[in-house]
């Protein structure tokens, strides 16, 4: 669960305007970086047209079977839970709502972090001095307790409540990062250019500023994400969300109310985490994937080279 | 000594923050504590008196007809003298504190030796793989542990317990801190049982911490290897490895310190998760054992105590950086 995994100590400083298309094509020369994409586009696929993965199924991922607490077969590739549902399809179709939250909570998370990094760099003096020292205390207060405690208090179960949440205690980190190099673009001549063109600030900060920060803002995202993904499967996990709900988090929760583990059932018990797992891999890895392309002394040297040290 | 009281200052500050945090969101959200309170009381088959239930929320600093800034005052004052209230979850009336000082120990001893563990392992493997960049120990390095930070900790606990902990003859034990029939005491038995109970919350918690700390100590490094102090100091002939140690990987280890503070609210949260699937005793099931009975007293408490517990290392962290770093002692 973290989201510092992938930053480096600090981001490149060197963020040099890519020619257009240079991002896709650094993206497909990283192996971890197709990896990471491939997985996502597959989860896409998943939460887009569940019903393309079982096609055997009409109606309702959740309706109740006759055979409870079955070992994975033919016919129930997963196994049924205790109420004799089939694994497989809830797993199938609670791809949508686990894929929703990642990515909305991580975008608002990244808008919300670069909003007020931007701006910490930008305004300086007393505003960065608040800003970042607002920014500072999010990182350090345990959020995951918070989150529990606002959830708790919130009403369990809201989908909404949950993905505010998340945006709330997710964003600090990037939005240190983000000031950082806002911070380091200040005074680079293309700015200084532009400001002496007198454009106004916001369309600097608009046109200028954030295309030259994209690397850094997706890389950001995706840590997000991935702190998205994990965080709400943990909170379900723990019963914390609508105990109604197709997710991964929701499952487990069912398979550890239910004793699956006890049972023996090790598909039912494990297939929803390592659904989250993978998820959460992908965007880890895409996440290691655009450090390596926005700093490039991280990128794998060749075997040859590294020998004659 | 600038830098010292800067971060005094913020240790409070944040300290501040968080009470205030905890004040004021049971007073915004909807649904008030005493309704909650009502409801479960009578659930749970006793009678309780309108008096009584005043009783009670007034030891939680919940009384709605005061003025908010008095009670505001006033709350912060019994956080700081150590009045943090009575439980009204599944043990009522008894003092938060008593409770949460039997299920410290435990937590502390779990996590805090995991956590150092991992972070000096982390640290070290890092080191090594930045080291030896584009070795045969770097080329499996990255890969293996970007996918081993991203895993839930609650999986690698449910995976660990299905490899370990089920059938008949279960290699280890699934759950609690010790073997129920034996009597706490200084003695090889409980002692080992203990740590045959602590074995897989532990390996874990070491699983899924370490690989971000390994990812960041190598990327450190690697960033660390091209400065010319370091081509300066292979130029001069100085051995491999006191340059590893001596010249990268000191000045590399610094924002890795930092991040150790920092990473720790992430670690704490995943510790929840293990302490409940384990069902070990520690300060993380009795959270979750406090929001399944909506013990808010007990709650904030530990969201108090857990954040203090992060403000500590963050401190004592920001010291050993002044120790170990002299911009830290000239900048100010």
């Amino acid at each position: 669960m973290s989201a510092i995994v992938a930053g480096t100590a600090t981001p490149a400083p060197s963020a040099s305007r890519r020619p257009r298309g240079g991002l896709f094509r650094a993206i497909l020369h990283n192996r971890k970086a197709m990896l990471g994409a491939g997985l996502l586009i597959l989860f896409c696929l998943l939460a887009a047209f569940p019903h393309l993965f079982v096609p055997w199924l009409h109606g309702d991922p959740q309706a109740i079977g006759d055979l409870p607490l079955q070992q994975p077969s033919s016919k129930h590739w997963l196994g049924t839970t205790g109420l004799g549902q089939d694994v497989y399809a809830e797993l199938i179709y609670s791809t949508r709502e686990s894929l929703i939250i990642a990515v909305v909570a991580g975008l608002g998370a990244t808008i919300l972090s670069v909003i007020i990094g931007v701006s910490a760099a930008y305004l300086g003096g007393a505003a960065d001095n608040l800003l970042s020292m607002m920014t500072d205390i999010f990182l350090v207060l345990p959020t995951f307790p918070l989150i529990i405690v606002l959830a708790t208090y919130a009403g369990k179960g809201n989908l909404t409540v949950i993905i505010v949440v998340l945006i709330l205690t997710g964003w600090s980190y990037g939005a240190r990062q983000m000031r950082a190099q806002a911070l380091s673009l200040r005074n680079r001549d293309f700015l200084e250019s532009a400001r002496v063109r007198g454009e106004r600030r916001s369309y600097i900060i608009v046109v200028e500023v954030l295309p030259t920060m994209i690397s850094l803002i997706v890389a950001n995202f995706l840590g997000a994400a991935l702190y998205a993904v994990l965080t709400a499967a943990g909170l379900q996990f723990l019963g914390l969300g609508d105990p109604n709900s197709l997710s991964w988090g929701t499952m487990l929760y069912w398979a550890q109310n239910q004793g699956a583990l006890v049972n023996g059932l090790r598909a039912w018990a494990l297939a929803p985490g390592l659904a989250v797992a993978l998820l959460g891999v992908s965007f880890a890895l895409l996440n290691y994937a655009f450090d390596e392309i926005s700093n490039p002394a991280l990128r794998p040297v060749r075997r040859r080279r590294a020998r004659q040290h | 000594m600038r830098y010292l009281i800067r971060r005094l200052g913020f240790f409070v500050l944040t300290l501040w923050a968080a009470m205030t945090l905890n004040f004021f969101i049971p007073r915004l959200m909807p649904g008030s504590p005493e309704e909650a309170l009502r409801e479960r009381l009578s659930k749970g088959g006793s009678v309780v008196t309108p008096e009584q239930l005043r009783t009670v929320l007034a030891e939680f600093g919940f009384e709605p007809d005061k003025n908010i800034l008095l009670q505001y005052v006033e709350y912060l004052k019994a956080m700081v003298t150590g009045h943090w209230g009575v439980s009204v979850g599944s043990s009522l009336g008894v003092p938060v504190t008593d409770l949460i000082s039997s299920a410290l120990p435990w937590t502390l001893g779990l996590v805090g030796i995991t956590t150092v563990l991992a972070f000096i392992i982390g640290t070290f493997i890092g080191m090594v793989s930045g080291w030896r960049r584009g070795g045969l120990i770097d080329g499996v390095v990255p890969p293996v542990f970007i996918v081993t930070s991203a895993l839930p900790y609650f999986w690698v606990a449910l995976l660990l317990i299905s490899i370990f902990a089920i059938g008949n003859n279960p290699l280890l034990p699934n759950d609690f801190n010790y073997d129920q029939g034996l009597t706490p005491g200084f003695n090889v038995q409980f002692i080992g049982s203990v740590i045959k109970h602590g074995l897989l919350p532990a390996a874990t918690i070491l699983i899924t911490a370490v690989g971000g700390w390994i990812l960041t100590m190598r990327n450190n490094m690697v960033t660390t290897l091209a400065e010319d102090y370091v081509r300066m100091a292979r130029a001069k002939g100085i051995p491999g490895r006191r340059i590893m140690f001596g010249y990268a990987g000191r000045n590399a280890f610094l924002p890795n310190l930092s991040g150790f503070a920092m990473s720790l609210g992430f670690v704490i949260s995943g510790t929840i998760l293990v302490e409940y699937v384990f069902n070990y005793p520690g300060l993380g099931y009795m959270f979750y054992n406090a929001t399944v009975s909506t013990d808010y007293p007990l709650l904030q408490s530990l969201f108090l105590l857990v954040t203090l517990a992060v403000l500590i290392c963050v401190l004592l962290c920001d010291f050993a950086v002044f120790l170990l770093d002299p911009r830290a002692r000239t900048e100010g």
